[in-house]
């Protein structure tokens, strides 16, 4: 019993290493992973936001083909950045709807003669409240709705170009 | 050149290590005796270069040398002077070379005070603390060179974290350093006891000094370190559970309780196994702490670099160090004699207890700290905060408050347990006045921790002088008046606690200037918003007229801006007075030229720094007092021999 007791420490803290490497050699998984996913779209209805654009609503996402919903807002410096990308992807196919958030019309009007428009309609939040809905602390973020209306992927943060190919993958598992 | 002076010292004194350790193990094992004699100045002089090479680093700093990486990504030259000297240390290479340094300089006073050790024991000693250093001079070396050159110098640097920033950089690292590594004396004695089969009660009357110091600079690292975080941050707590916060309180919670079994070794000569293990324990935990923070395997408000590959230097060191400690423990131990017996109403007996309840909470706050990583190996994510903390080591801490109260009141070997009972009367008496009290005035309002811990604080206050009662005041040695400053200091510093938890009074207002704000008993005037400008950060400043009845004084909270990096921090203003601190923060402006306010009425906070500096002064009186009643023995002896001789 004794001889045991002597050993334990050792046998513990041996159990400790063994922790600490797991924890220092796995890969730290850094993406966080939206609990809206699967779950269908917060129903919402929302005036235009664009003199050229007609509004949005959520029951327009059930069309049986994916779809891209962009949150943006004029005043984020990040959205701009962003401009080319979702360019890019509109050039590819991808039909992208858009929420402004906290914004007024000629602002939204301003940024998209500035930087492009790839939106086929956007929707303007001015209480941001579908935003929270949506489980969006930010802008922009970019969310893959399937072709019933379901969330398949929330993109936090501005789409980078190396992100386009990923963006794609996940419209095409959508289908 | 001055980079490669301080490299070249740091290089000098690994290489000393590896000497000492080479001349120890030979002059002890090898059979070859004669190499012990260049045991001591290899230790003194490996001291000397350790701060060299720190002294060398500070210059860099100071000088704002931009041809040396760590100043670049740390420094500013548009730095306060005070923050450039304190920088050296806000950084992970630099609070590593202090971590060495302070090693260093510790195995050079092991090297020139330690008399009491018998000298194979103090040979044994001295190697095991260079072995241990030359573990932490590798990592320094091959993975975190302070004094790296880059080859093209930028014309500043990037600058230090504003929330570093603070007077509190210069006094709380170094102090906590000197605690956490004072303990790795503590640790090499075990290893030279378990070596040379020496663990009696003259080797706990060597190590006590060693163990008292470092105990006192963890303590008073900690309190300046709670204090820090309590006005820097601004959120009016002043403990948060954060990970690095439980790697400084771990070890403290070792190094009490080695403490106290080293106080029973040295007198009683009992608990020689669990005292040993007890001084491998609390240098462990300081290493174990500086793995967690140095790896970023945790997640803490203290970011410091994530780095896998230093995470792993540090964890084989922890291996080979801790992993062979506890070896070593477990091959020798079996030949160390069982101490002599006690019985259960007993002196020694209130001391397990004491020992048994703080390794609980040890193990509490282990198992808390680590249990986010135990559960990510199986896939979970938690976090694990101070509800869990304050429930679970709340409770046991209480039990170990009354243990404190009847400890000292007990007599050695065996006493009766009516006998201290009534030794008691008066602090039990005291803490049912208290309880019907409270519970008349405040019950519906406070909890039943805050509750307890109020009764307790005062009772066991009461208790911790009842040493003093009836005894020659100017007779008492010293070491009993540590004893008893120290045990005052835990009830004063439980007191603040509770008190703060219980009768803290929060106020979250907007306000516009002009606005007149009341809160417990305050009135405070919301004057102007003003923008200033600081040394090397612009603030906004709200001027305010705090006063409860008589006349006001002007405070002024800021939400100061740094340009280098980009960063705001919140500036609180604090308002002391005997009863209590009143402490205000200013947020951010919302809709209509208003200003979100943080404001807290704090009764007695201040009581929980007070316990811990005085915390601190008991374990220094005990200190002063242990070693001149040592000097005054040694000198009555040495003039005993004179006078024979002349007779």
């Amino acid at each position: 019993m004794r001889k045991l007791l002597i050993w334990l420490p050792l046998a513990l803290f041996l159990a400790f290493v063994g922790l600490f490497a797991t924890g220092l050699f796995k890969p730290d998984d850094r993406v966080i992973h939206s609990r809206l996913v699967g779950q269908p779209l917060p129903a919402f209805t929302l005036p235009a936001a664009a003199s050229d654009r007609p509004a949005l609503a959520s029951a327009q996402f059930v069309t049986g083909k994916p779809r891209l919903l962009n949150i943006f807002a004029s005043w984020c410096v990040p959205c701009a950045a962003e401009a080319p990308q979702l360019m890019a992807l509109k050039q590819a196919g991808v039909e992208i709807d858009a929420i402004a958030i906290r914004d007024a019309r000629p602002d939204v009007d301003a940024f998209l003669q500035r930087y492009g428009n790839p939106y086929a309609r956007i929707g303007l939040d001015a209480r941001s409240a579908v935003q929270m809905a949506l489980g969006s602390s930010g802008v922009p973020e970019t969310f893959v709705i399937d072709g019933k209306g379901r969330i398949a992927y929330q993109h936090i943060g501005d789409i980078r170009a190396d992100d386009v190919p990923m963006i794609l993958d996940r419209l095409k598992d959508a289908q | 050149m001055i980079a490669e002076v301080g490299l070249a010292a740091l290089w000098l004194a690994a290489a000393l290590a590896l000497l000492q350790l080479v001349l120890a193990f030979a002059g002890l094992k090898g059979g070859k005796p004669e190499l012990l004699g260049a045991v001591r100045p290899a230790a003194v002089t490996q001291g000397i270069l350790t701060a060299i090479a720190f002294a060398a680093l500070i210059t860099l700093f100071m000088r704002s040398d931009m041809s040396v990486l760590l100043v670049v990504t740390n420094s500013h030259s548009m730095k306060p002077w005070l923050y450039k000297f304190a920088g050296t240390w806000g950084n992970h290479e630099g609070s590593m070379l202090l971590w060495v340094t302070v090693m260093g300089v510790a195995g050079a006073a092991v090297a020139l005070f330690e008399r009491a050790l018998k000298r194979d024991a103090h040979m044994a000693t001295l190697g095991g603390q260079a072995a241990i250093s030359l573990g932490f001079y590798a990592f320094l070396l091959f993975s975190s060179n302070p004094f790296a050159r880059i080859a093209q110098p930028p014309a500043d640097g990037q600058g230090l974290n504003p929330l570093l920033q603070d007077p509190g950089l210069a006094f709380h690292p170094p102090t906590l350093y000197l605690g956490y590594v004072g303990l790795s004396v503590a640790f090499s004695f075990a290893i030279g006891a378990l070596l040379t089969r020496q663990v009696d009660a003259a080797f706990a009357r060597a190590m006590r000094p060693w163990v008292l110091a470092a105990w006192v600079l963890l303590t008073l690292g900690i309190t300046a370190g709670s204090y820090w975080a309590y006005y820097e941050l601004g959120w009016g707590g002043w403990w948060f559970w954060d990970p690095v916060e439980n790697a400084s309180l771990m070890p403290w919670l070792a190094a009490t309780a080695l403490l106290h079994s080293v106080t029973v070794l040295a007198t009683r000569d009992a608990l020689r196994a669990w005292t040993i293990m007890l001084a491998v324990v609390a240098f462990s935990m300081s290493m174990v702490g500086t793995f967690l923070v140095r790896s970023g395997i945790l997640t803490s408000v203290h970011a410091f670099a994530v780095d896998p590959q230093r995470g792993s230097f540090i964890l084989a060191l922890l291996a080979l160090y801790i992993g062979g400690a506890l070896a070593l423990f477990g091959w020798r131990i079996g030949s160390v004699r069982e101490g002599a017996p006690f019985e259960l109403v007993s002196r020694e007996t209130m001391l397990v207890v004491n020992n048994l309840l703080l390794t609980v909470i040890l193990g509490l706050v282990l198992i808390g700290t680590l249990y986010p990583l135990m559960t990510e190996a199986f896939g979970h994510k938690v976090s694990v905060g101070a509800p869990y903390f304050d429930r679970i080591a709340g409770p046991i801490a209480l039990a170990l408050m009354v243990a404190m109260a009847a400890g000292p009141l007990t007599r050695w070997r065996k006493d009766r347990a009516g006998v201290v009972g009534k030794r008691l009367l008066v602090p039990i008496a005291i803490a049912f006045v208290v309880s019907i009290s409270l519970s008349l005035f405040a019950w519906a309002r406070i909890g039943i921790l805050p509750f307890l811990g109020l009764v307790i604080a005062v009772a066991v206050g009461v208790a911790s002088l009842a040493p003093l009662w009836k005894r020659k005041l100017l007779r008492t040695p010293l070491f009993t008046y540590g004893m008893v400053v120290a045990h005052l200091g835990c009830a004063v510093s439980l007191a603040g606690m509770a008190c703060d938890s219980a009768f803290t009074v929060e106020k979250l207002v907007a306000a516009r200037p002009g606005d007149m704000i009341q809160t417990a008993g305050w009135s405070i005037r919301f004057r102007q918003i003003t923008p200033i400008a600081g040394d090397n950060w612009t603030a906004l400043q709200a001027d305010m007229d705090a006063g409860r009845g008589g006349r006001s004084v002007v405070i002024r909270p800021q939400s100061r801006f740094f340009a280098s990096p980009p960063t705001t921090t919140s500036e609180a203003a604090l308002l002391t007075r005997w009863d209590g601190q009143l402490y205000v923060v200013l947020g951010e402006e919302v809709e209509g030229g208003r200003w979100q306010l943080r404001i807290w009425w704090k009764p007695f906070v201040t009581l929980i720094w007070l316990g811990g500096i005085m915390i601190a002064l008991g374990g220094a009186l005990a200190l002063v007092g242990r070693e001149r009643r040592g000097w005054l023995m040694k000198w009555r002896a040495h003039n005993m021999t004179t006078e024979g001789v002349e007779a």
